[in-house]
């Protein structure tokens, strides 16, 4: 769920990748906001868009095959220096942790998605809720 | 996907002519790419100049072309990265798999 202070983003969109630039694009802008990053902006800029996209195009993947009524729900909140993404989505789900780490030698097309979550956010967890399932990200903006 | 070609002392240079390559359009670089390879076109310079983001689904279709070149035994560069897509290529180690150029005039016989 989203906080009810602070900045609060809630974006839904269909679960179509026409829609990853607008969400990554609206990452990329709440993070030029944030004064309180001491950091980067510019490169948690990209990132922030990164992890949205490929967050975004796991719920689309993972969505009830061959609906496309479906819609994929991003929220961002971002208080004081937590920042919090959740990315619901209404499919089957997987399992987050049977997600190995990539073989980073070996020349496989797929399977760096998790893998960039994993590196520019402090953690990643998927879970089922009532109605769907939630990736939710968190970092500490230092 | 906005690309086109141009032909230069033997190598065959792709423009990309979009600043997103992400899972909505790197199908078709994909694609776009193993067609120019079927056709004969196997000594392949992507120019990057112009992306300003890549996600792993982009890096997967650069891969592919990689290694469809390779199959063919031709080449396959990429110039023009700027520094947020270059650094991809680094978190990713792919930067050691590619031949990567600071820009289109440093491909060797691209002058």
């Amino acid at each position: 769920m989203c906080g009810e202070t602070g900045i609060n983003v809630e974006i839904v969109v269909p679960n179509q990748t026409r829609y990853l630039s607008l969400i990554g694009n609206i990452a990329e802008q709440v993070a030029k906001t944030l004064d309180v990053y001491t950091g980067d902006r510019d490169a948690l800029a990209y990132h922030l868009n990164l992890v949205l996209t490929e967050a975004m195009v796991n719920a689309i993947q993972h969505a009830a095959p061959g609906d496309t009524h479906k819609t994929v729900r991003v929220c961002m909140y971002i208080e004081d220096k937590d920042l919090r993404i959740y990315v619901y989505d209404y499919g089957q789900g997987f399992d987050l942790n049977k997600v190995p780490a990539p073989n980073l030698d070996a020349l496989n097309e797929r399977g760096r998605g998790i893998f960039f979550m994993r590196t520019f956010m402090d953690w990643v967890s998927y879970r089922k809720t009532d109605n769907g399932n939630v990736l939710e990200m968190y970092k500490k903006l230092g | 996907m906005n690309i086109s070609t141009e032909d230069r002392n033997g190598r065959t240079i792709l423009n990309l002519g979009e600043e997103r390559i992400d899972a909505h359009n790197s199908g078709e670089l994909k694609d776009y790419i193993l067609k120019l390879l079927e056709d004969g076109h196997t000594r392949l310079v992507v120019n990057l100049s112009g992306v300003r983001f890549i996600d792993s689904s982009g890096l997967g279709a650069l891969l592919s072309g990689y290694k469809n070149a390779s199959l063919r035994s031709g080449s396959f560069v990429l110039a023009g990265l700027q520094p947020r897509v270059q650094s991809m290529f680094e978190l990713t180690r792919l930067h050691r798999v590619f031949d990567i150029y600071p820009s289109l005039r440093e491909v060797p016989g691209n002058d």
